[in-house]
């Protein structure tokens, strides 16, 4: 199968078998495809060989931060007698990323075996998928497919026939990109405002309702199911490049390429082939500008960079971005890359939890400065101000949403500072009307 | 006191303070001042308005000094090029929606956007001229205007509201430059302790509606006193411009009132401006009604309570220092007298969440001071004493016209007056300062004994109360002194025997075990 | 369209969604934790939080209606006013708007009779907004209309489209 082209030869179809298969959406249909084997394993395993499993799998968080996860889950205390949560990011919301979509609408079943392979690692009784408001379809499908499970009694107060309780809650968002952070996360399933909490404490130590937490990505937690059938040694040698980053990764892919979509690559392909052969490369005589290889907030890279660049971890850090959530916007020839920056400002600035006063000025500030150059009334001096403002805003508030804005301004003035300056100068005529 | 303590050194400055100690608090103790807004000592810490970034050597990012806990050995930079240049940062961005309407804005010199601008901002906006964020003035209570334009949204008076009133009428409302403080439609700010949100408030967007264009702050004198109000005795500082008190504020004080105090005691102060003031005094004898000086009237007051033929009785207000109750009892040889204080009684209004602070029902600051010293609260008796009595004192009290009555009944009445009450048949009447005139203290109801300083000038020609008792004290025998200063009659006083005001200090200190009996 | 009614206001949590939201708090250790839940079963009933249903929210959780009205102005899919009967929403954050997404909300804009973004149409049909990114980047221009999850609309497609939407 494959969602929304067929799969590529240069894919490795771990998490991605089955996107556009309507019949593996159902409990019985997944239990065909080899569901729940993993979960009936792992319940008879101790949390601690769940953990080693995942440590020797080399899995990292594919939320964004890449943190390894069973390192993380090691974190989670022992025998402490307070209840632990796990929670599961389905908040998926950086521009550019949709790839947990696609497993919460054609694979749920595949995460819920890993939400409860996860709690059982971690001790936690009760998992809440917290998704996104604006995934309707998504939640819509996902709910149906808990309750399936619930009524098929792989989960629900006894698990498999273990004994042991398992329970899935969805827990709908309603418009609020800052709740991807993992501490707003948890503000808004407790009924709060989304701001994202002061770390310390950390949520393995104080996280949802003050009890000790783990938090996962929806494709971190999709890919253990796989990891405790065929073993972490088997998903450490998923590896084209660096031995850091293993395993498969969802790359979503849009912008101004032939085939948008999502790709599921070996991690270590070259972005040149992902770009070029798996999605069908630019439009017709167009050529490559620019990607923005993480979701929105990562460095822009240019197409030199992108053609020495192995989609890993490591690799896009060598050539200055990063892998963030792979949310992979490509731009061509055509793109505006003020405008699209002045967006992204704006689209941070909208999503400001308005607690830190860097965030909540700055991205604003930033914004109508950008606004400002595309009107053709900007200065020169806007570029060193924009920086200027950028640096004030990095490093300086509870999360790094404020960094986020300021990192395409920062790549943008770097890289492609002839298109500012030529809103500046005249020389290209204003994209905004004046107001 | 086992506490572990850690050293640290902020700024080059050694210090040691108890593990757990955050940084802006270890740092007072060094000397240092961590500018912040969103930080107080009374409130939960959301650090976010990043004001205290601070540098800790070999960490690599700038942390907030409000939330983080110091660690033995820390080298940590207030003043460093990093933590100044980042506060800077964050001035500049309070200021690009924050209107310049200093001139008109009540926290002039009182604010803390201007101070830390003026100490570490920049000279010129960058922000060049963009429209500023607008929100119209909101009416949030009975004493409370809400000038959103001004709001650098700390949300001290939300976590107030939250976690101290335990009243969450205020919320942030929407998000991002958008956001502002809301206030639920259908609340108001009328808590008995809402007003302090206003002294909480760094910059000037909540302003008492009271206070509001009144006068300017550089132009306040500010002197430190005792809320004269309930027998909580909350610190509190008495604002006068040309000696009219125009404002009463909380004075910290974290063993009896934090940085608090309520409502009640906060508006009660125009009395203490009253115009109709006794400026000298009177005497009322054989030889006719006359303004006299004062010693003659001390002679008249001596003499009259050495003739007594009979019972002498005294009848104080809630407002009288332990100085003045104490030498006027031992004027009247105050074991043979029956001495009450005048306590009116309201509602109990407790904050919430700090223990032990409430408006209390007994409304007399001095109640406890005063039954250390030999009086009761048993005003209906000691009103029935005075109607045959050969002597009443009344000092400072307020009487109804039946309690009026009954003392006129007595043989010779001494009026201790700040206002004059012809209905008493005074045979003198004694001008006396309030307490925001004289120098005094008083004994709340923990045995807190707190001091007060004078906030005005007396009026005319008068006395403390105690001085008066005390200079016609030493009238009725060879070789006593009357004390010269508050401290020393202070000093003189049984209970209180070898101390002195400076002994107090500011925050008091307890000279009596249990409280004030109900 | 909905409209600020004359009437009283018919409290939302009784009967059935009364019975489901309290089912959903077992599964919670707070009550608050009920609140996003709370709401959306408020504006699944009457298409927008009003603020009497702010109080009716607050009392069914015990907290206060200051309190619910920070958390539903946090939340930009809650809609504090009486929308159409449709609501729109197109996304136009960078990806998409590469991809012609503001020609979308053009058409959107021209095919509703809405005059302006956030406006509703004259027949109170339809209220048209732009979004931040909707997550489904790949299907420009994805579109919300209502719980409906649209893909890959484009400006010619919107006339066809609106009409599924009496």
């Amino acid at each position: 199968m494959g969602y929304p082209h067929p799969i590529h030869p240069k894919e490795t179809p771990l998490l991605s078998e089955y996107f556009g298969d309507v019949a593996a959406r159902s409990y019985d249909g997944w239990v065909a495809r080899g569901g729940y084997v993993a979960l009936k394993q792992a319940l008879a395993m101790t949390p601690e060989a769940i953990v080693d499993v995942v440590k020797a799998s080399g899995l990292r968080g594919r939320g964004g931060a890449g943190f390894p996860t069973g390192l993380k889950w090691s974190f989670m205390p022992k025998d402490d007698g307070k209840p632990h949560y796990l929670c599961c990011n389905a908040d998926e919301s950086e521009p550019g990323t949709f790839k947990d979509r696609e497993i919460l609408r054609w694979t749920p079943h595949a995460l819920i075996e890993g939400c409860a392979i996860a709690a059982l690692a971690i001790r936690a009784e009760t998992t809440y998928v917290f998704i996104r408001g604006e995934y309707t379809e998504p939640c819509t499908i996902f709910e149906a497919a808990v309750r399936e499970a619930y009524a098929a009694g792989v989960i629900g107060e006894n698990a498999m026939g273990s004994g042991k309780r398992i329970d899935v809650v969805v827990h709908r968002g309603a418009g609020a990109y800052i709740c991807g952070e993992e501490t707003a996360l948890m503000n808004a399933i407790e009924g709060k405002r989304g701001n994202p909490r002061i770390k310390p404490p950390f949520p393995a130590v104080s996280g949802l309702f003050g009890q000790p937490t783990t938090i996962n990505n929806v494709e971190t937690l999709a890919a253990v199911p796989p990891i405790i059938v065929k073993g972490g040694a088997w998903y450490a040698g998923l590896s084209l490049s660096s031995p850091k980053s293993t395993g498969t990764k969802l790359i979503s892919v849009c912008g101004h390429v032939q085939r948008p979509g999502t790709y599921e690559i070996t991690m270590g392909l070259p972005m040149q082939e992902l770009i070029f052969d798996l999605c069908g490369g630019m439009r017709p005589g167009r050529t490559l500008k620019a990607v923005i290889p993480g979701g929105s907030s990562v460095p822009i890279m240019t197409p030199e960079e992108v053609a020495a660049c192995a989609t890993d971890y490591e690799g896009i850090a060598a050539q200055g971005s990063l892998l963030g959530s792979g949310g992979m916007i490509v731009m061509d020839d055509t793109t505006d890359m003020v405008y699209q920056i002045m967006r992204l400002a704006r689209f941070y600035a909208h999503e400001s939890c308005a607690q830190c006063t860097n965030c909540r000025e700055g991205t604003a500030w930033t914004t109508r400065i950008l606004e400002r150059i595309l009107r053709g009334q900007g200065k020169m001096a806007d570029l060193d101000l924009l920086l200027s403002l950028a640096d004030n805003m990095t490093g300086k508030t509870i999360c790094v949403l404020s960094d986020s804005c300021a990192t395409p301004v920062v790549s943008g003035i770097a890289k492609f500072r002839g298109e500012f300056e030529a809103y500046i100068t005249g020389a290209r005529a204003p994209a905004m009307a004046e107001v | 006191m086992t506490t572990e303590s850690v050293s640290v050194t902020i700024d080059g400055l050694s210090v040691s303070v108890p593990k757990g100690t955050s940084i802006i608090e270890a740092a007072k103790h060094a000397g240092v001042l961590v500018p912040h807004y969103c930080y107080h000592p009374s409130l939960p810490s959301p650090a976010v308005c990043r004001m205290c970034l601070v540098e800790i050597e070999k960490f690599p990012k700038l942390v907030p000094a409000c939330v983080t806990p110091i660690v033995e050995g820390q080298v940590i930079h207030v003043h460093s090029p990093a933590a100044i240049k980042a506060r800077e940062g964050v001035l500049e961005f309070l200021l690009i929606n924050h209107p310049l309407d200093c001139p008109v804005c009540d926290q002039a010199g009182e604010c803390e956007l201007q101070d830390f601008v003026f100490q570490e901002g920049q000279a010129a906006s960058r922000y060049g001229d963009y429209p500023k964020r607008y929100n119209p003035v909101e009416d949030f209570g009975p004493d409370i205007l809400y000038v959103a334009n001004r709001c650098i949204l700390c949300t001290r008076c939300v976590r107030f509201m939250d976690h101290v009133a335990e009243e969450p009428v205020l919320n942030v409302s929407e998000r991002g430059d958008r956001a502002y403080i809301g206030i639920d439609p259908s609340a108001t700010l009328d808590h008995e302790w809402a007003g302090n949100v206003v002294d909480l408030c760094p910059v000037g967007s909540l302003v008492s509606k009271d206070f509001l264009h009144k006068a300017r702050a550089w132009d306040l004198d500010k002197h430190a006193s005792i809320c004269p109000g309930c027998t909580q005795g909350c610190n509190i500082t008495v604002d006068t411009r040309d000696d009219v008190v125009v404002r009463l504020r909380p004075r910290a004080n974290l063993e009896v009132n934090r940085h608090f105090i309520c409502d009640t005691g906060r508006r009660d102060y125009r009395w203490m401006n009253r115009g109709d003031r006794v400026d000298a005094p009177v005497v009322a004898d054989a030889a006719g009604r006359r303004t006299v000086a004062w010693p003659a009237a001390l002679t008249h007051v001596a003499e009259t309570v050495a003739n007594a033929s009979g019972s002498v009785v005294v009848l104080s207000g809630g407002r009288a220092s332990v100085e003045s109750i104490g030498w006027v009892l031992r004027l009247v040889d105050g074991a043979n007298a029956t001495a009450a204080m005048h306590v009116p009684l309201g509602e109990e209004r407790a904050i919430g969440a700090v223990p032990n602070l409430a408006l209390r029902r007994e409304r007399a600051a001095n109640l406890a001071g005063a039954e250390m010293l030999g009086m009761t609260a048993d005003w209906a008796t000691a009103v029935h004493a005075a109607s045959s009595a050969a002597v009443v004192i009344v000092l400072d009290a307020e009487l109804t016209d039946d309690e009026a009555a009954a003392v006129a009944r007595a043989k010779s009445v001494l009026h201790f007056a700040t206002v004059a009450d012809p209905r008493l048949g005074a045979s003198a009447i004694l001008p006396i300062t309030t307490m925001v005139e004289e120098q005094g203290v008083y004994v709340n109801r923990d045995g807190r004994a707190q001091r007060f300083l004078p906030a005005k000038p007396a009026p005319g020609m008068a006395w403390p109360a105690w001085r008066i008792a005390a200079e016609a004290w030493a009238l009725g025998a060879e070789g006593r002194e009357a004390p010269g200063t508050a401290s020393a009659a202070f000093t003189a006083l049984e209970p209180f025997a070898g101390l002195t005001h400076r002994d107090l200090g500011f925050t008091g200190r307890v000279v009596a075990g249990a409280g004030v009996s109900a | 369209m909905s409209t600020h009614s004359t009437e009283p206001y018919r409290p939302v949590f009784t009967g059935e969604t009364r019975d489901r939201l309290e089912a959903l708090g077992t599964k919670y250790p707070t009550r608050q934790a009920l609140l996003l839940p709370a709401l959306w079963a408020i504006q699944e009933e009457r298409g927008w939080v009003s603020p009497e249903a702010i109080t009716e929210v607050a009392e069914f959780l015990q907290v206060t209606p200051a309190y619910v009205r920070g958390v539903v102005t946090f939340y930009t899919m809650y809609h504090t006013h009486p929308v159409g009967r449709h609501f729109i929403q197109v996304c136009t954050t960078s990806p998409c708007n590469i991809c012609g997404a503001e020609g979308v909300v053009e058409a959107f804009l021209e095919h509703t009779g809405c005059l302006d973004l956030g406006a509703t149409s004259p027949d109170g049909r339809f209220t048209v907004i732009e979004v931040e990114c909707l997550g489904a980047c790949a299907f420009v221009t994805p579109v919300l209309i209502n719980d409906d999850f649209i893909e890959s609309v484009t400006a010619e497609s919107v006339p066809a489209l609106l009409a599924r939407y009496p």
